[in-house]
């Protein structure tokens, strides 16, 4: 616990930090397709062409950049000026005939585009058979969905960050021997090291929710007792993980890029944050079957999201709770395990 | 200069007796690599359709059909009961209730529109908004063709859709760029920065302060390695998405090159500057992890940059991923040459003045 608060600035990072993150990616983060830069291409500017651009103009979703000639349409879209150009045909007052160009690099953008600019040259809204509800989310904010996913990913990377340094750096110091040689069980040590960490990330989890609640507007729906019980136990097992690193590895800097950089990839491929897993090839699928952070983000959409119960997320919260106790049990035998090749190097010395 | 050799040397051998790192830089690319296409897929496929006819014609027959020849749908099930599919959707089992009303077949006859409602499970925007989408172009198809075969016209106009650079649509084409980046920017930040605080932490950076060493030839010596590694890991990630998925860049790679030997002593840069005010390692890393996740969340790479609030958007002008990012997708699947992105060229430019300064001008040898 003094190794901690010994060192404010570190504290005072390690606090600060996901807050920043968390607001910042709720605000900024989404993968909706919103402003996209559109132009027009009209030979004859005729009445129903300027009709067709004002309706492009009052829509949320474009940014209209103007009109553009016909030879540097391709100009425009490879330098990524504009992401779409609508080419209206000379007759289109009388035959309504017109061309869409879209920029295709960028997949989603063209293929969500294409879908807003049909429906707005369409006419107004009351000429289309169909009526779109979007239910729970009406307003599409994705920073609904995004704030479960950014809190697993930042719970699990910084937890890991604080403890996976915290063995090996009595390794490095040399206070490794100490610990070794006193009575104390392994669990107890390792019980021992979390304690203090774990009440950093609760703090830091009391002030994450209530800025997701206040600023973000996430409805928490399902009820805090089960949000924090959830994150409660995920917290656990991040911890648990970083022990686990840091019993494995022999070096800080090595500890430190595991659980930051290489453990990074697969909390953002894996976890369903960012790509949907549906999509996932079978074999990955599987793997991201035991990535934690895909289970909490599950739970967490859920509960802040759709306001289930508590007893509707009992798998995944099942599955959490059996990942923490499997990674406690693998540190602590990893602790073992060093304990015996220690007795085995002072035997040969 | 003979000093900055040594420098760099010595910083070589101990890129080398470091057995982990090396490591990391030879296989950490190529896996990431070897995966990310094959995940990195926004396509929005398996959304599941309740179907609520009330109308029992040939016509919602017809759209049950195109329903179910969509790729991206799933016709989970069809009743007549509203309230047990909202329950199902409640539960997640079904995305979108399509709802197809009394007499929907004799409305479009008589010329009218008629009022089909798609309800969706807007939890997942992306699945929902885009799966609505899928649904009502399915629907859409039906509703023509029945209007046409019976002599109504509905449709106005002819309209041509036409994608250029990336024919077919494939988003792994526009994420395996970014990835690269992401590569590029996690080894050339956090290797260079947890090297430099080490020396901090044994303290044999003391013995380099009593040297007649330069501040300038100290974090060059720095910066030049993981210049290379940076190389390295960009070639490295080329060849795995250029062997294994097919995707060569269009352009020239030689702009790919030079932009990002510009990216990474940017990066590097930027480490070596957040090493140098930092006394522990684990100061270091919190303080690096902040500004890559903002890097890789807020540059476009992930989602669309257009999409933030304006704010945000200036924001980004001093990201230097930002910048890159769209050298590296222009020419990777567009074929953009230097002259067209002189302007994302000159920002890097100076972004990479302004970092190696700022790294240079934190190095102190008395504190």
């Amino acid at each position: 616990m003094l190794h901690i608060l010994r060192d404010k600035r570190t504290m005072l990072v390690v606090l600060v930090i996901p807050l920043i993150l968390i607001v910042l990616f709720g605000f900024t983060v989404t993968t909706d397709v919103n402003n996209i830069k559109v132009m027009a291409c009209a030979p004859h500017r005729s009445h129903s062409v300027s009709e067709a651009v004002n309706h492009i103009q009052a829509s949320p979703y474009f940014d209209f950049r103007g009109f553009v000639d016909a030879c540097d349409i391709d100009r425009m879209l490879r330098t990524g000026q504009v992401s779409a150009v609508v080419v209206f045909a000379s007759d289109y007052s009388s035959s309504g005939s017109y061309q869409m160009l879209f920029d295709g690099a960028d997949v989603n953008t063209a293929s969500t585009s294409q879908a807003y600019l049909q429906s707005v040259l369409a006419g107004s809204a009351a000429a289309s058979p169909f009526d779109v509800h979007m239910l729970y989310n009406p307003q599409m904010k994705s920073s609904y969905n995004f704030v479960p996913g950014i809190m697993g990913m930042i719970f699990m990377l910084i937890c890991a960050m604080m403890t996976s340094i915290s063995i090996v750096r009595e390794k490095e110091t040399g206070t490794m021997e100490v610990l070794l040689v006193s009575p104390v069980k392994p669990l107890y040590i390792i019980i021992s090291k979390m304690v203090p960490y774990l009440l950093l990330s609760l703090i830091n989890l009391a002030i994450i929710l209530l800025l997701a609640y206040y600023m973000l507007d996430v409805p928490m729906a399902g009820g805090v007792g089960g949000i924090v019980l959830v994150s409660f136990i995920y917290l656990v097992l991040a911890l648990a993980l970083g022990m686990m690193v840091s019993n494995m590895v022999q070096s800080q800097i090595a500890a430190l890029l595991i659980s930051a950089m290489v453990m990074m990839m697969p909390v953002i491929i894996f976890s369903g944050m960012m790509f949907p897993i549906e999509n996932l090839p079978w074999a990955l699928r599987w793997i991201s079957y035991v990535i934690p952070p895909r289970w909490y983000i599950d739970a967490m959409r859920k509960l802040m999201i759709e306001g289930v119960a508590l007893c509707d997320v009992v798998l995944e919260v099942g599955i959490l709770l059996a990942e923490t106790v499997a990674l406690m049990a693998a540190a602590t035998k990893k602790f073992n395990d060093r304990l015996e090749q220690k007795g085995v190097n002072f035997k040969i010395l | 200069m003979s000093s900055l050799s040594f420098l760099v040397k010595k910083e070589f051998i101990q890129f080398r007796r470091n057995k982990f790192i090396s490591r990391l830089v030879f296989a950490f690319p190529v896996l990431v690599m070897l995966i990310v296409p094959l995940v990195t897929n926004m396509e929005v496929r398996g959304v599941s359709v309740a179907l609520i006819d009330h109308d029992q014609s040939s016509l919602s027959r017809r759209m049950l059909s195109h329903l179910e020849a969509s790729k991206s749908l799933r016709v989970r099930m069809q009743s007549s009961d509203y309230q047990q599919a909202y329950r199902q959707l409640e539960d997640g089992k079904v995305d979108i209730i399509v709802s197809i009303p009394e007499r929907c077949e004799q409305t479009l006859l008589l010329g009218q529109l008629p009022c089909i409602s798609v309800d969706a499970n807007a939890v997942n925007s992306t699945k929902s908004g885009m799966g609505s989408q899928y649904a009502i172009a399915a629907l859409g198809k039906a509703l023509s063709e029945v209007a046409a075969e019976s002599g109504v016209s509905l449709s106005s106009g002819d309209i041509s859709v036409r994608h250029f650079y990336n024919e077919a649509l494939d988003y792994r084409f526009y994420m395996i760029p970014a990835f690269i980046i992401i590569l590029v920017l996690l080894i050339c930040c956090f290797i260079p920065a947890l090297n430099l605080v080490v020396e901090k932490e044994r303290g044999t950076i003391e013995q380099i302060n009593v040297t007649p060493v330069s501040r300038f030839e100290f974090t060059l010596s720095k910066l030049i390695p993981y210049w290379l590694v940076g190389i390295v890991v960009l070639t490295e990630a080329i060849l795995t998405a250029g062997l294994v998925y097919g995707l060569w860049p269009a352009g020239n790679a030689g702009t790919i090159y030079l932009a990002a030997l510009l990216f990474a002593l940017t990066m590097s840069g930027f480490a070596i500057a957040v090493a140098n005010i930092s006394d522990t390692m684990q100061q270091c890393i919190f303080v690096l992890f902040f500004f890559v996740m903002i890097f890789m969340l807020m540059s476009g790479m992930l989602t669309p940059l257009e999409s933030m609030p304006q704010w945000a958007q200036w924001i980004t002008v001093a990201f230097p991923p930002r910048w890159f990012v769209g050298i590296m997708r222009a020419v990777y699947l567009k074929g953009t040459t230097l002259a067209e992105l002189a302007p994302n060229f000159l920002a890097l430019l100076l972004l990479a003045i302004a970092f190696c300064s700022i790294a240079m001008l934190t190095y102190r040898k008395q504190r």
